[in-house]
């Protein structure tokens, strides 16, 4: 039996990044995840903003690994051809709200973050939609937004490149350690490791029991978003925070990296996986949006969604176990989440490859593709040459060809259901919600994977999207 | 070298094709753009019957009613680009099209808008609850039921009561599947009365007027609802609450014109129809581009669609070969219980007719449809019940409109 030197439980970003960091280790390295695709926990349904770190407490390990992830993140998404813009974060508050921001400001100071009060001109000229009671705020420039989803699928594809093994629909059932080797069993079967990495997100206390590590209690809070066309984009610059609360860093207003806005998060205790949408969490949001942005514009709504974030007392649990060996934590990756990943993952690559040797010709920068949405008419000529299905236009509301939702399925971490298709290319993620496009993007993921209709799922396990064939009838 | 045509005709569909073949008549060079395979449009995936009875004068399938148009296009000389969709369309006319030949640019004389609508959304209603597989629009149902021979679920429930989704409660029925209930919000249906008699009553199907989905159920694929009736504000009442356990939830909440191609551009938009502001010759206030169909508003039945396309196809032809005089116009303005009148503007004129379209915005019963012109009435009909689902006419002589026009009900 193959022995890996480091299996990763958990394909969200954590678990991704810490995956890319040592595949280009010459060590072999796997991952395990339990669901139909990477990304699909709390890193699809988040707020996809690289945070600053003013607003964590000093000497934690969320200010830690906040205020490096930042600095790591955007040449990261560069490397990695990740939608993103370094757009700039604003926490505004009205006249009450000077000592909060100033609280804040001294923060951010003693993280090292740059940070800049703005008093209410400088504030409504720069962001020019927000309410007039805004007095003042607090301005990071490093702040911004990224596709989280898709900064996750880059990083798997590119620990693909460099060699490292991805399984899905693996849940990890038992952990075993005898001497020097770990046995992890899953749903699909046995693997054996040196090193195991809990990056299981909100199983990763569960992980941690199986294996027989530190118990943390964990607790879960859901926040709720609504997400606008991408034609209310152009009304709003930056990220905009309402001034944060102990309960978190209240509901934004912000800029998605795909080109919509969105409102949100709500904050309330859940259970485990609970990521229904709810009437009171939309009417909250409807609520707090109109306290910092003037004119909310539910109406221009596409979509709603919630994640849920997993608590693990007051700050991340990050480092090697103390109760069993090789066994290292990233977990209770709570917000700032998604901004700490590249640090954390850097941290984890320290503690695993130490002494290990780096491979040579590793994939770096990913090579760049073309988005219909982007290129010019000679580009688009040029490439319809090659292949005609670039002429062929299959997601009308956000401009997706045939050709990019082909390149999706055969990507080094394969698209294999619609939505892993939309989170990789957008078709289906516009204003009609797939109600045009969802059929042909089944048809093109059955003819490329050969699976009848019928199997064909919108995610995981049982979400399959046409129960019956009601009789033949011949393909288009 | 860049193409030219008198006319180019984005959408193939109904409103295209009407357009297109009454631009030819007039002796225009025409192109139609369709981004299917075939065209026809909405009507291919419509297989039941009830299309032609005004305009054709005989009961027809969408498909056949949409066969009609066809064969007439394919026998004139009529440019037809299929698997074709425009990417830009700018003040000058240039149209930007992308199809698997390659990215071509075609100039126009004339456009005509005809790329239909779209269905509003579980996402865009926001529907609370999870999001799971087994959530569909209509017309996706109906394009996976009827052309692709695939049945969405067995155990249905349909949001809203728009024409499509009262056609697909009983293409669900008859496929066998069991449609559990129809729920709409508001206390009258936006279908048509007869899709209600023969589509949810012939089959014992239940509508619940005043209601609506409180929680979706169930991952990764839907379980069951909640639903609950809504208050005056239609507000849910929660504490009437109830369960209905299904594996499909159908949305027929609304239909949206597909306008996006007008973005950036200075094209003076409704915000009640989502569409262009039009004059009678159905041109927007972007000179030389025309709008029919429903992407200029949502239509009760295809018949109107065609007599508005050809309209617009002919005026297109006439501003394309010079023929089309623009002058002064008046304004038309919709009061009291109309919610849109359209077109929304007249050009002054003497001679002919004008026929004047709109919708209400309630159930009313016994109300008097009443034109005035400055003031003045010009015309009046008593009616016995006007509903939002159906599109009503009236025809105004031209001599009567010297001044802006209001349409009301009394």
């Amino acid at each position: 039996m193959k022995i890996y030197d480091c299996i990763v439980i958990g394909g969200g970003v954590v678990g991704t990044a810490v995956l890319d960091r040592l595949a280009r280790y010459d060590i072999a390295t796997l991952l395990l995840e339990k669901d139909d695709d990477v990304s699909v926990g709390a890193t699809r349904a988040n707020s996809g903003i690289v945070h600053a770190g003013y607003d964590c407490k000093p000497g934690t390990l969320k200010a830690k690994f906040n205020v490096r992830g930042n600095q790591l993140m955007w040449p990261l998404v560069e490397e990695l051809d990740v939608p993103h813009l370094k757009c700039g974060s604003l926490v505004v508050a009205d006249e009450s709200g000077r000592d909060g921001i100033d609280e804040l400001y001294n923060k951010g100071v003693a993280n090292g973050v740059d940070v800049e009060v703005f008093d209410g001109v400088k504030t409504h000229e720069f962001e020019p939609n927000l309410s007039d009671s805004i007095k003042w705020s607090l301005y990071a420039k490093e702040a911004g937004i990224v596709s989280p989803y898709q900064l996750c699928i880059a990083l798997a594809d590119r620990a693909c490149l460099n060699g490292a093994e991805i399984r899905l629909e693996e849940e990890v059932v038992a952990l075993a350690q005898d001497g020097a080797l770990w046995t992890v069993t899953t749903n699909g079967g046995e693997y054996k490791a040196k090193t195991v990495v809990n990056c299981a997100g909100a199983f990763g206390a569960d992980v941690n029991d199986m294996a027989g590590a530190e118990h943390y209690d964990t607790t879960f809070r859901k926040g709720e978003y609504y997400v606008l066309d991408n034609t209310e984009r152009q009304n709003i610059q930056t990220v905009i925070f309402p001034l944060p609360t102990s309960a978190g860093k209240g509901i934004l207003v912000a800029p998605t990296a795909d080109g919509n806005v969105i409102y949100g998060p709500t904050s309330s205790l859940c259970d485990e996986g609970d990521v229904a949408v709810t009437l009171d969490g939309l009417a909250d949001i409807r609520k707090n949006v109109a306290k910092t942005y003037r004119n909310p514009v539910v109406r221009k709504c596409i979509r709603t969604y919630a994640g849920v974030r997993t608590i693990i007392g007051d700050d991340f649990v990050i480092g090697k176990s103390k109760v069993v060996p090789n066994f290292v934590m990233a977990i209770g990756i709570c917000s700032p989440g998604l901004s700490s990943a590249p640090a954390i993952a850097e941290y984890v690559e320290g503690l695993v490859c130490e002494g290990k040797t780096q491979k040579e010709n590793c994939v770096t920068t990913m090579p760049r593709v073309n988005r219909l949405s982007e290129v010019d008419g000679d580009t688009l000529n040029a490439l319809i040459k090659e292949d005609e299905a670039w002429g062929r236009i299959v997601c009308r509301c956000e401009k997706v060809s045939e050709a990019e939702i082909v390149r999706a399925i055969h990507s080094p971490l394969p698209a294999k259901t619609v939505d892993a298709v939309k989170r990789r290319v957008r078709a289906g993620m516009g204003r009609c919600q797939g109600g045009f496009c969802a059929t042909r993007v089944m048809e093109i993921l059955s003819r490329e994977l050969d699976l009848p209709i019928t199997e064909i799922r919108k995610g995981r396990s049982g979400s399959n999207i046409a129960l019956y064939s009601v009789k033949e009838v011949p393909n288009d | 070298m860049t193409k030219r045509y008198d006319v180019v005709v984005i959408g193939g569909g109904p409103a295209g094709m009407a357009a297109a073949l009454s631009a030819f008549e007039k002796g225009a060079k025409v192109l139609i753009v369709e981004r299917d395979v075939r065209l026809g449009g909405i009507l291919n995936q419509c297989i039941h019957n009830g299309f032609g009875l005004h305009y054709i004068g005989e009961e027809l399938t969408g498909p056949e009613y949409a066969d009609r148009f066809v064969k007439l296009v394919e026998s004139k000389h009529i440019d037809v680009m299929l698997e074709s969709m425009v990417l830009r369309l700018t003040a000058d006319r240039k149209v930007e099209i992308l199809c698997p030949q390659g990215y071509v640019t075609v100039e126009a004389g004339a456009v005509v808008l005809a790329m239909g609508c779209r269905e509003r959304t579980a996402g865009a209603i926001a529907v609370p609850g999870t999001r799971p597989a087994g959530v569909y629009t209509a017309g996706m149902a109906q394009k996976l039921c009827n052309m692709k021979g695939y049945l969405v679920g067995k155990k249905v429930v349909i949001l809203g009561s728009g024409d499509i989704g009262l056609i697909m409660a009983r293409r669900m029925t008859l496929e066998g599947a069991e449609v559990e209930l129809v729920l709409e919000l508001m206390p009258y249906s936006s279908g048509l009365k007869r899709n209600i008699v023969q589509c949810l009553n012939d089959y014992d199907i239940p509508i619940k007027y005043a209601h609506t989905i409180t929680r979706l159920v169930g991952s990764p694929r839907l379980t069951g609802l909640y639903y609950a009736p809504v208050d005056e504000n239609r507000n849910p009442i929660l504490e009437q609450e109830q369960y209905v356990e299904c594996d499909t939830l159908l949305l027929s909440v609304g239909l949206i014109p597909e306008n996006d191609l007008l973005n950036g551009l200075d094209v003076e938009m409704s915000p009640i129809t989502s569409g262009a502001v039009v004059d009678q010759n159905r041109m927007t206030s972007l000179e030389g581009v025309f709008s029919c169909g429903n992407v200029l508003h949502v239509h009760d039945l295809v018949d109107n669609v065609s007599r508005e396309a050809e309209i617009a196809g002919a005026s297109a032809a006439d501003y394309a070969m010079g023929a089309l005089k623009s002058g002064d116009t008046i304004s038309v303005k919709a009061v009291d219980g109309v919610r849109y009148a359209l077109p929304q503007r007249i050009a002054k004129g003497n001679e002919g007719k004008v026929d004047v379209y709109f919708r209400v915005g309630d159930v009313y019963k016994g109300k008097r449809i009443v034109v005035e012109v400055d003031g003045k009435e010009v015309y009046s009909r008593k009616t016995l019940i006007l509903a939002p689902g159906e599109m009503e006419k009236i025809t105004l002589t031209r001599a009567d409109i010297t001044g802006d026009v209001t349409v009301r009900l009394v």
